[in-house]
């Protein structure tokens, strides 16, 4: 066994390296190759940079795209960049528009993950004869010694876990993924890039959406749904009218700041938060904070790498990547859906992120699946707003 | 060593080109100055002209050494910028970037310019310009140059064609073609990349495009490229001397390869076979196969080959040759060109083969 688990010399092992152009993915390639596996490096244009930044002439290709290219040249493997433009524009973008304009707040990293990288780059490195295929992800693989089964866990460094970005990951893809750096923390991993001597082991960390190059989310919305910005009201939970809004695509659940009505909804000046976005009444309606407790939420079109029990299973739940597990009950349903009971109730739960679900006790690291929040409710309550 | 079949994106130099670019580049010598080593320079690049004249049937003084086609090109298409040009719509990105509000002479599905078309352009306002390339890069098929110059000069314009792809492939004659400007390009015929060449119909004044020194008798500035320009000129005669070779055992080599490709699959479907095309490049569409796929595969196999168009990042496109005949997206996007030259031999064509047939057998299970 090698050490990406399969039966052959490292030499005959064939491995696609899904390559950014940023340290992590770079590490990973340069590694498998400096291991001896004959490594297949892929970079995705998924975008034409040029237009994205709006520079007129500019190349379509962005810098990242060069320096895996240069990082290839220098190792000496194969690469390719394959031109995803129209399937991450279908799959991707699109999608992320058409959820802000139904007033959700979407995760197009998720989407990207589960349809142009683990389905249609994965058909690739099918194609080319690949054993297996590996990302810069922090998220661990693990073999269940007992089950045989390859599972999904958190990575070791807990602020770098991209688990909550993955939870779609069929079994199938699984098997034939690998993730070299999920044991790693970052700091090892440039450690790494240095001892490599990567051109990109100083490159700062990506944080926005690649395709919103500066997180002006709502300006790349307007550009693929121009009928965006349609102004409405902004009411409170009684149907008072408070202000009025530049297009339901700005505002998202929870969101205090920016809704320019001032003041509080009570003597101590307590602040509004959007407490529901509703574009068929084109509406924005805000509330207390009390408003936005949720305790069940359903979620859709899940992906589960475990069996769920017919009478549900506590869980650990993240329904936004930087909130902490809490305690829940999840009760699958047999088309798709699922319900989540949370113990405690959670506050700004927007529909169009994803509720994922990890093991409890002793299994706290192992991601069992989720599925993309479409509604929440408080049982408290008999009607949520 | 990978196997080459891309020999129209460029072809491996010639031995005796190579032996001569070095021997040039051993010496010192400026064509422009008059000392002895300038003279020395300067026969080595007369020699060339000779020779580039004799491939295209044109006198020496017709012949202006460029950096390359697309310097010539630039050159021609700047000169008649605010004119009205036509230009085929599968010429190089070359034309097509230097002429942005050229208009486009259609092409039939068979890939060959539509002669009905051109003369309703010609008819339709005055026009200064055709361009109609000889040879396409992408599918090999001839066009009728010689028809579009007729038309042209019928209606009191001028005719330009890209011939890049023809030197050496098929036989070239600026008169017999009625062409009035042709650009060539040495490293698409075995010789050094980084140098071209513009042939002027004799009497038509030499546009000027780069400015500076009295190079190539005013018209070309800067200093030559001697040993490349040496090398052209033997890459030129070599490139001349060889087309029975290509006509013999290339054509022959291609068509075989063609014919055990089509027995493979039904999904076959090759460009531009119905017309004539010049004996080296196939291309190829498989079925639902795309062509990056395809393209990996064989290059993970150890054997070059091209699709479409690639920019400098080296993402792919698909083909505007094969998006203009008529093909629809999904179709351009899984065709495959293969393009044989001096050096292929049966066993490359059979390695391919190979290869190929383990794609489709891989792809289609």
């Amino acid at each position: 066994m090698n050490s990406l688990g399969i039966n052959k010399d490292p030499k005959d092992t064939r491995v696609v390296v899904a390559m950014s152009g940023g340290v992590d993915s770079s590490v990973t390639a340069a590694l498998l190759h400096e291991q001896g596996y004959d490594v297949v490096g892929v970079t995705l244009q998924l975008y034409d940079y040029g237009k994205a930044v709006e520079r007129k002439g500019a190349c379509c290709a962005g810098q990242d795209i060069y320096d895996a290219k240069r990082v290839a040249e220098e190792k000496g493997f194969p690469h390719y960049v394959l031109n995803y433009e129209d399937n991450f524009r279908e799959s991707v973008m699109d999608d992320f528009a058409d959820s802000y304009m139904k007033g959700e707040t979407p995760i197009p990293c998720v989407r990207c993950n589960q349809t142009v990288k683990f389905r249609d780059l994965f058909k690739v490195a099918q194609d080319l004869g690949a054993d297996c295929m590996a990302t810069g992800h922090y998220i661990k693989r693990v073999i269940n010694e007992q089950t045989g089964q390859a599972e999904l866990h958190r990575a070791v460094d807990g602020g770098k876990d991209q688990s909550y970005f993955l939870f779609a990951t069929t079994q199938d893809q699984l098997n034939f993924l690998r993730f070299p750096l999920g044991a790693w923390t970052k700091d090892v991993t440039r450690e790494h890039a240095q001892r490599l001597g990567l051109l990109v082991c100083d490159k700062p960390d990506s944080q926005d959406i690649c395709f919103v190059p500066n997180g002006d989310y709502a300006s790349v919305v307007k550009k693929i749904r121009p009928e965006a910005e349609k102004h409405g009201t902004i009411v409170d939970m009684n149907g008072a009218v408070m202000g009025a809004h530049q297009g339901v695509i700005h505002y998202t659940i929870g969101q205090r700041r920016g809704l320019g009505i001032g003041g509080g909804h009570n003597d101590d000046n307590s602040p509004f938060y959007v407490v529901k976005v509703d574009p068929i009444a084109n509406q924005v309606i805000v509330g207390p904070k009390e408003a936005l407790a949720r305790d069940i939420i359903t979620i859709n079109q899940c992906n589960w790498l475990i069996e769920i029990p017919h009478d549900g299973l506590d869980v650990m739940v993240k329904l936004r990547s930087v909130s902490k597990p809490s305690p829940a009950r999840l009760h699958n349903n047999a088309d798709g859906t699922a319900q989540i009971h949370l113990q405690n109730p959670q506050y700004g739960i927007a529909p169009g992120q994803a509720g994922v679900c990890y093991g409890v006790d002793d299994m706290d690291d192992r991601v069992l699946g989720g599925g993309w929040i479409i509604e929440s409710q408080n049982s408290s309550m008999p009607i949520a707003a | 060593m990978p196997i080459y079949l891309d020999y129209n994106a460029t072809a491996p130099m010639r031995p005796e080109v190579r032996d001569l670019v070095i021997r040039v580049m051993e010496g010192v010598g400026n064509g422009s100055s008059v000392h002895a080593y300038g003279r020395a320079a300067r026969k080595y690049i007369e020699d060339a002209r000779a020779q580039v004249a004799d491939l295209c049937v044109a006198t020496p003084e017709q012949v202006t050494f460029t950096s390359g086609a697309t310097e010539s090109i630039n050159t021609v298409l700047h000169h008649f910028r605010g004119k009205r040009i036509l230009v085929s719509s599968i010429e190089h990105p070359a034309v097509l970037q230097s002429a942005p509000d050229s208009e486009q002479i259609p092409v039939t599905t068979n890939g060959v310019i539509d002669l009905n078309a051109l003369e309703a352009l010609l008819k339709a306002e005055p026009t200064a310009l055709v361009c109609v390339m000889l040879v396409n890069s992408e599918t090999g098929v001839i066009q009728p140059v010689a028809e579009a110059a007729q038309l042209a000069h019928d209606h009191g314009a001028l005719l330009f064609v890209d011939a890049v792809q023809a030197a050496g492939r098929i036989n070239i004659s600026l008169n017999k073609l009625g062409a009035d400007y042709m650009a060539l390009s040495a490293h698409k015929m075995a010789g050094p990349q980084g140098v071209g060449a513009l042939i002027t119909k004799s009497g038509l004044e030499t546009p000027r495009f780069m400015l500076g020194g009295g190079q190539e008798k005013n018209c070309r500035a800067g200093t030559h490229n001697t040993a490349g320009i040496a090398g052209m000129g033997l890459a030129a005669q070599i490139a001349k001397d060889s087309i029975t070779h290509y006509d013999e055992t290339i054509t022959k080599m291609r068509d075989d390869m063609e014919e055990k490709i089509r027995a493979l699959t039904n999904g076959i479907k090759i460009y531009g076979d119905h017309m004539p095309r010049v004996g080296n490049t196939s291309n190829i569409g498989l079925h639902g196969v795309p062509a990056q796929t395809q393209m990996m595969a064989l290059d993970l196999d150890g054997i070059a080959v091209s699709s479409g168009s690639a920019c400098s990042s080296g993402s792919f496109k698909p083909s505007h040759v094969l998006t203009a005949m008529g093909a629809d997206e999904s179709e351009a996007k899984s065709a495959l060109r293969i393009s044989m030259g001096w050096n292929t031999t049966q066993h490359d064509i059979d390695t391919f083969l190979n290869s190929y047939t383990k794609i489709i057998k891989r792809t289609q299970a």
